[in-house]
């Protein structure tokens, strides 16, 4: 074995040229696999981790009851009962849960004194939203701590909003007109891009009971729920539905989506695509496997004195045929080798220079580029160790 | 493999008492090529023994290297008898053939062929290595067998640094260093110059008596062919003429 694996890499160094363009044709593949699988591991790491900058401690309550986690309530069908003010804070109860944000949203057209008019999202809720949504306020402060049944004149502008409608001049203190009611400025947003879901730039949050004032509804749209730090999403989610029922007469209408089930659909997704973009390239791997074939069937002709020297000094056909096989495998695993190595550095370099996307190498990757490449060169190796196995001595050593 | 029969009375005279390693009955080898059939060997019948030194000769085409190959068990008759050492070889197995090749046969080529990648002493090392003996064992024979080719300080070289007369003692220290019982030689002199060829044919003389071994040397040089106690000349692949001194 030993002994065979020195012939065969004697005869590969004895080609220097030759061998290392094969080597180079395998890497090339193995390391597209393996960069190509981190990109994209990167990227869904990214996605996934944007969503959890949201807080994966979120439970989002929907009223009306729907099978299929993640999608919106049904909109006909069944008729759910209220989602109320009151439901939202008797979540507080559970020991899991540190704070609840009722939410109204709604459409409303929104003008100032200079006239300026425009349908805008309008969102109702609470102090706590800043908290559970991660928003920060740039000039002045968000609605403040009060009863949230009590509605308010006042008013937090997104970003691109304020800028729309007051210009350079400070919005903060400026009265707006929503729908048919008047509300002090008394914030607004950071800019914040578009987060995912909810163009934050672009709306008026007002007090809840204000928001359901104005589109004369009780119901809410949904709450946002935060679960304390360490706390069990599972059994969170549970004890929610178990005090929705509680309060609505032991029917359990509520929907609660966890922040985990989006992220972890989303990561499947992009994992999904991850693998195919590594099984596309790994179709170059093959493509070098048919080089090493082309190569070794070139290299036996070549060899033919040598086959034959071979056989007549007592070689079987099995030791030759292992000979040509080691070549195959030995080119396909030294340039899996490199290219796993250059691969990985691609990786360690595209990680160095963007730090906020975590591009690194899934281990399955690794494996499948490693293991088609020598896979490759066993399968692109046969025919021609048995080709060269079955070379006539008499033949091969006639020929000059 | 079936047990020999005695020797016919025909072959005791060539046998001169010597134990047979070597008895072809009727063995015909056909090539056919394209529509035309060639019999390269003709129906022969030869009785080679244990420690004989043979030239074979004949004119081109008459046959000399298809009754080599046949000898070697590189080849397979089309028909007729071989037995190897009083076993029945015709219908062995190719591992078997191998496996006698490596044990019990040594080969000289005209052209060396040498391995050119390896150096003198891989050359000489690799039919221990096909036999598969240990490294450390391997080395100790190689040495010797060197330094008895008094080839000792080229044996890290590759064949490409080495003349001619050097090239085939590596090949004949390759043939010898297994010990085989067979020293088969093809145009040995063939590609050296009339000195080295010399030196050469002696070294294989000398190999041939000191250690009892069975040459055989196919070759169309008639010094050469003279040189041998018994010369076989082949004609149209029949014998043509079986001398022995």
């Amino acid at each position: 074995m030993h002994d065979s694996l020195q012939l065969a890499g004697g005869a590969l160094a004895a080609n220097r040229g030759r061998t290392a363009l094969i080597m180079l044709a395998t890497a090339i593949g193995v390391a597209a696999v393996v960069l190509l699988a981190a990109l994209g591991e990167g990227a869904r790491g990214f996605v996934v981790g944007q969503f959890e900058a949201l807080g994966t401690n979120l439970l989002v309550v929907l009223p009306g009851r729907n099978e299929t986690v993640g999608g919106p309530p049904p909109v006909l069908g069944t008729t759910p009962r209220d989602l109320t003010i009151d439901d939202a804070y008797a979540l507080t109860a559970s020991r899991d849960i540190e704070q609840v944000a009722p939410l109204m949203v709604g459409e409303a057209p929104v003008s100032t004194a200079a006239g300026l008019e425009r349908e805008v999202t309008v969102i109702g809720s609470t102090a706590e939203m800043a908290a559970l949504r991660h928003l920060d306020v740039g000039q002045g402060r968000f609605l403040p701590r009060m009863d949230p049944k009590r509605g308010a004149a006042l008013c937090v502008l997104g970003f691109g909003l304020a800028q729309e409608l007051f210009g350079l001049a400070p919005a903060v203190g400026q009265w707006i007109r929503v729908g048919d009611r008047r509300f002090r400025v008394i914030g607004v947003l950071r800019d914040a891009g578009v987060s995912i879901g909810t163009d934050f730039n672009d709306l008026v949050i007002v007090p809840v009971a204000s928001a359901q004032a104005l589109f004369d509804r009780r119901s809410l749209f949904r709450v946002i729920a935060g679960v304390r730090p360490g706390a069990d999403l599972t059994r969170a989610s549970a004890t929610v539905h178990a005090i929705i029922a509680g309060r609505h007469d032991g029917e359990d209408d509520v929907t609660v989506i966890t922040q985990d089930s989006v992220v972890a659909t989303l990561g499947r997704i992009l994992g999904a695509i991850t693998l195919g973009v590594a099984g596309i390239s790994a179709i170059s791997l093959a493509v070098a496997g048919l080089l090493i074939m082309n190569v070794m069937l070139v290299s036996v002709t070549q060899r033919r004195e040598e086959i034959g020297v071979l056989k007549a000094l007592g070689a079987r056909t099995a030791d030759v045929h292992r000979l040509f096989l080691f070549e195959a495998v030995m080119l396909a695993a030294g340039g899996g080798l490199c290219g796993l190595a250059s691969g990985l550095a691609a990786a360690a370099l595209v990680r160095r220079l963007y730090p906020a996307f975590p591009v690194l190498a899934p281990w399955w990757a690794i494996a499948l580029a490693l293991g088609v490449a020598i896979v490759a060169g066993l399968v692109f190796g046969v025919v021609p160790a048995r080709r060269a196995a079955r070379q006539d001595p008499v033949n091969a050593l006639a020929r000059r | 493999m079936t047990e020999s029969p005695a020797p016919r009375a025909s072959h005791a005279s060539v046998l001169d008492g010597r134990t047979p390693l070597i008895e072809f009955a009727d063995v015909t080898r056909i090539f056919t090529v394209g529509d035309s059939t060639v019999r390269a060997v003709d129906g022969l019948d030869l009785v080679i023994g244990q420690g004989e030194y043979i030239s074979i000769m004949g004119p081109s085409g008459s046959g000399k290297s298809s009754l080599l190959n046949l000898i070697a068990l590189l080849d397979r008759p089309s028909s007729g008898s071989y037995r190897f050492e009083g076993h029945e070889v015709t219908q062995a197995g190719d591992d078997t053939l191998a496996a006698i090749r490596r044990e019990a046969i040594g080969f000289i080529f005209q052209f060396f062929h040498l391995i050119p990648r390896l150096s003198a002493a891989g050359n000489v090392e690799l039919p221990l290595v096909l036999a598969g003996i240990a490294p450390a064992l391997r080395r100790a024979r190689v040495t010797r067998m060197l330094e008895a080719m008094d080839l000792s300080a080229r044996a890290t070289h590759r064949p490409a640094e080495l003349s001619g007369g050097q090239r085939q003692r590596v090949a004949i220290a390759r043939a010898m260093v297994t010990e085989p019982r067979l020293l088969l030689a093809d145009e040995p002199t063939g590609n050296l110059d009339s000195q080295t060829g010399i030196q050469v044919i002696d070294l294989l003389e000398n190999l041939q008596r000191t250690r009892g071994i069975t040459l055989i040397v196919v070759t169309h040089d008639p010094a050469l062919g003279r040189r041998a106690a018994r010369r076989i000349r082949l004609v149209d692949g029949r014998l043509d003429a079986d001398v022995s001194d």
